[in-house]
């Protein structure tokens, strides 16, 4: 199959799974939200639940041999560790994620995930541009 | 049944981000290379979300109440605010320099073993040490 149609595919999922969480609990796919109100202990039980069935498709993956991606090990724990923080800290601080903010948010027509959205997007970019090509740059600078 | 839909939705979720390709932060750094050897692959995961959630959205917000009979509210839309600004810019940071946004982050737990629970542990910390230190005004609700 076509990546760009199985993207599209597995984004299809992705959406569809935001729209039958709404649908059924009232809740929003936002999985740095759920991920920070379960860990904080808020009652509901249905926050486990879903970070339970992402973990098993993770589980699953791994039993049927599907390989790990080499990127992730690749980066280095220091690395990790900050990257995690940032995410961490910066979707509490702004109230989402790629999912709360990117899919559901823009599904929403909210002016505060657009917004959020463009940033952490553009954002992202300009980090992989200065951490992949900024050498080229510091470079011509200092030759 | 609140906890048996999260389930259900939480694996179709997961199984979304694993054949989009979001699991792999190799894609992800690729996505948002735009200065280099860009791969667009993952703008269809987004399309393919959306496309699907969208329409959810439009009947939520006619509704008061979901189909399980819970109280349906949607995020608010608007206003924008600093934290807004500033948590998106640092979870952009984040994302650009592994790869890893929170969904994939959990479903690598199970699959992608000591690298994914580093990375996870540390979003923890960051969710966890940002909600002490700045609360947010209103509840706080998943997104």
């Amino acid at each position: 199959m076509h990546p760009f149609l199985q993207s599209l595919i597995g984004g299809g999922l992705i959406g569809l799974a935001s729209a039958g969480l709404l649908l059924t609990n009232g809740r929003i796919a936002g999985i740095s939200g759920i991920l920070s109100n379960a860990a904080a202990l808020r009652p509901g039980l249905w926050r486990w639940a879903f970070l339970a069935g992402l973990v098993s498709v993770g589980v699953a993956a791994a039993w049927l041999r599907h390989p790990a991606p080499p990127a992730l090990a690749a980066s280095g724990t220091p690395l990790l560790i900050a990257a995690g923080l940032l995410v961490g800290v910066g979707t509490q601080l702004g109230n989402g994620c790629t999912s709360g903010h990117g899919v559901c948010g823009l599904s929403n027509l909210s002016a505060r995930s657009l917004t959020a959205t463009a940033i952490f997007m553009a954002v992202a970019g300009l980090t992989v541009f200065v951490t992949r090509h900024g050498g080229g740059l510091l470079a011509m600078v200092r030759p | 049944m609140r906890v048996l839909t999260a389930a259900l939705f939480g694996v179709i979720f997961g199984l979304g981000l694993l054949i989009s390709g979001m699991l792999d932060p190799d894609k992800v750094l690729g996505f948002l290379d735009v200065a280099g050897a860009w791969n667009p692959q993952l703008a269809f995961v987004m399309g393919g979300a959306i496309l699907a959630a969208f329409p959810a959205f439009l009947i939520a917000r006619r509704r008061t109440t979901t189909l399980l009979g819970e109280p349906l509210k949607l995020p608010d839309r608007w206003p924008l605010d600093r934290r807004l600004v500033i948590g998106s810019a640092l979870f952009g940071a984040g994302w650009g320099l592994a790869g890893v946004c929170p969904g994939p982050a959990i479903v690598l737990l199970g699959l992608a073993g000591a690298p994914a629970w580093i990375f996870a542990g540390a979003m923890l910390a960051g969710l966890l040490v940002a909600r002490t230190l700045a609360p947010a005004r209103a509840g706080g609700g998943d997104n």
